[in-house]
């Protein structure tokens, strides 16, 4: 435990950029996965068609092949971004594509008479996908969005990889010097644990509140 | 139209067909005006050039990154088979009656779900060899992707269980069966048999992770093209073909996922009440990882 103790500082650091990297790609990852459900649902085919060529990407690519792309390779053709920033971007893209997936199963659990009677009141579509199906879907399914970003917060450890100083990176420095893997890895894993339930416990209350009950 | 928005909107007129097609028209022009800004970036850097592409046409490279390939396979199926079984274990132990076993089936499940599996990597890699546990480099990759995929095969399962009917388990009691069996030849089968498209998709997510061994330098798919890559400098290049490699195949078991999730639905009988519908979509809902 002295070890933790001992290198509180930088791991406090470490964590921060954690933290940073998740909430950032966490609200990215939201808004952009509603607006790529809402690609997918459009009555324009090549909206859709593009909607769904992005999921199948980002759903069958490794998030580290992904990574090693945006960090390595792409500053070859010019593409340079501060570190972090490319982290967060590439996560926020990939998690995305999750999102999307989960908001339209949420989508599914919209009854066809919500729509029909936005309809007959004189609604349009975008003002019925605003205003009825997308706070409808998304409601239904904030207990599976959470679970994306709880896997989102398992992801942000795979920034250690391409050198990014964050808790996974930070925790395996520490050791590297310390040699006390069992409290150092358990204090981390412990650290994660929390954030996980914090996140779960978050969409469990946010479900409560926003639930429809039908 | 068929597709999963359809029941937005009313089969459009004339007026609407004209709309369609003037969005059609606009969102193909915008995508591919960002398509070809990215062409002009690659080009302008040379990226586009011939002699950087070429080498993708022999032999050689392609069966040194097939060899990558066959690790990622080999990683893969020792995970698939190791976190299945373990993993429907689990499920039955936090279902179970005793209560030591089900404390600890859903205490090793919460806390596995919850770990980033490159730190347990990093606990093989750097944490462990000074206790004298040096595992082989395949072992190193395939022990933390079994400890975490097994906790997700035993939510999926879990969830197949519960997802049955109760009469099932009844009935088969009711025959006199004892309640370890009834689960071996009436529940857990057809459970298994309603999940399968959800374990399909743990598959692909699984064999994503399995890409990790890149860190631990274990010969798979990512990592031989880190060293080809390193090798032939054309960074860009090898990385694209490597994702599209992961595309086809991993795009190919998602499309067979998806298949197969139609199937079971079709199989079950139609669902008429809305309660029950939506119980059923809800069953849909991707596991992530």
């Amino acid at each position: 435990m002295t070890a933790v103790i001992e290198n509180l500082d930088p791991l406090l650091r470490a964590l921060g950029t954690t933290v940073l990297i998740l909430v950032v790609s966490a609200v990215g990852s939201l808004v952009l996965g509603v607006l790529v459900t809402v690609a997918r649902v459009s009555p324009i085919p090549v909206l859709r068609g593009a909607a769904w060529a992005y999921v199948q990407v980002f759903v069958n690519i490794p998030l580290l092949a992904l990574l090693l792309l945006a960090v390595f390779a792409l500053p070859d053709a010019g593409l340079l971004m501060p570190l972090t920033t490319t982290v967060i971007v590439v996560l926020t893209v990939y998690e995305a594509a999750y999102v999307a997936e989960a908001v339209r199963s949420g989508i599914n659990t919209v009854a066809a008479g919500q729509v029909e009677a936005a309809r007959a009141l004189g609604l349009r579509l975008s003002q019925t996908l605003r205003h009825v199906v997308v706070p409808q879907a998304v409601r239904a399914v904030v207990q599976p969005l959470g679970n994306v970003m709880i896997a989102l917060l398992m992801n942000t450890a795979l920034a250690a990889t391409v050198g990014v100083v964050e808790l996974t990176s930070a925790v395996n420095k520490v050791n590297l010097v310390a040699a006390q893997p069992i409290p150092i890895f358990t204090a981390a894993g412990l650290t994660y644990m929390a954030l996980a339930l914090a996140i779960g416990l978050a969409a469990g209350r946010i479900e409560k509140k926003v639930a429809i009950h039908r | 139209m068929s597709h999963s928005g359809a029941f937005l909107y009313d089969a459009p007129g004339p007026r609407a067909r004209r709309r369609i097609l003037l969005g059609s028209v606009v969102s193909a022009l915008v995508l591919a005006g960002v398509f070809a800004l990215a062409l002009v970036q690659f080009g302008r850097t040379g990226q586009l050039d011939a002699d950087r592409w070429t080498p993708f046409l022999d032999w050689p490279i392609w069966s040194y990154l097939l060899v990558g390939l066959r690790g990622t396979a080999l990683a893969a199926a020792l995970v698939a088979v190791l976190a299945g079984a373990f993993g429907v274990l689990l499920a039955i132990g936090r279902l179970s009656r005793n209560r030591p076993v089900r404390w600890l089936s859903t205490g090793y499940i919460e806390v596995a779900r919850t770990l980033p599996v490159l730190l347990l990597i990093y606990l093989m890699l750097f944490g462990l060899p000074a206790y004298g546990i040096n595992l082989p480099v395949l072992w190193k990759l395939v022990v933390p992707l079994t400890i975490a995929n097994a906790a997700v095969v035993a939510e999926i399962v879990r969830a197949g269980v519960l997802a049955l009917p109760r009469g099932q388990m009844e009935a088969a009691l009711s025959l006199g069966i004892r309640r370890g069996q009834a689960m071996r030849f009436v529940v857990l089968p057809q459970a298994l048999r309603h999940v399968t498209p959800s374990l399909v998709t743990q598959l692909v997510s699984l064999i994503k992770d399995t890409s990790l061994g890149y860190v631990v330098a274990f010969t798979e798919l990512l990592y031989r093209a880190q060293v080809l890559s390193a090798y032939n400098r054309l960074l860009i290049q090898t990385f694209l073909v490597v994702a599209l490699v992961y595309l086809v195949f991993n795009g190919a078991l998602s499309y067979l996922a998806a298949r197969l999730r139609t199937r079971v639905r079709r199989q079950v009988a139609p669902p008429s009440d809305p309660a029950e519908q939506a119980a059923d979509r809800e069953l849909e809902t991707p596991v992530v990882r």
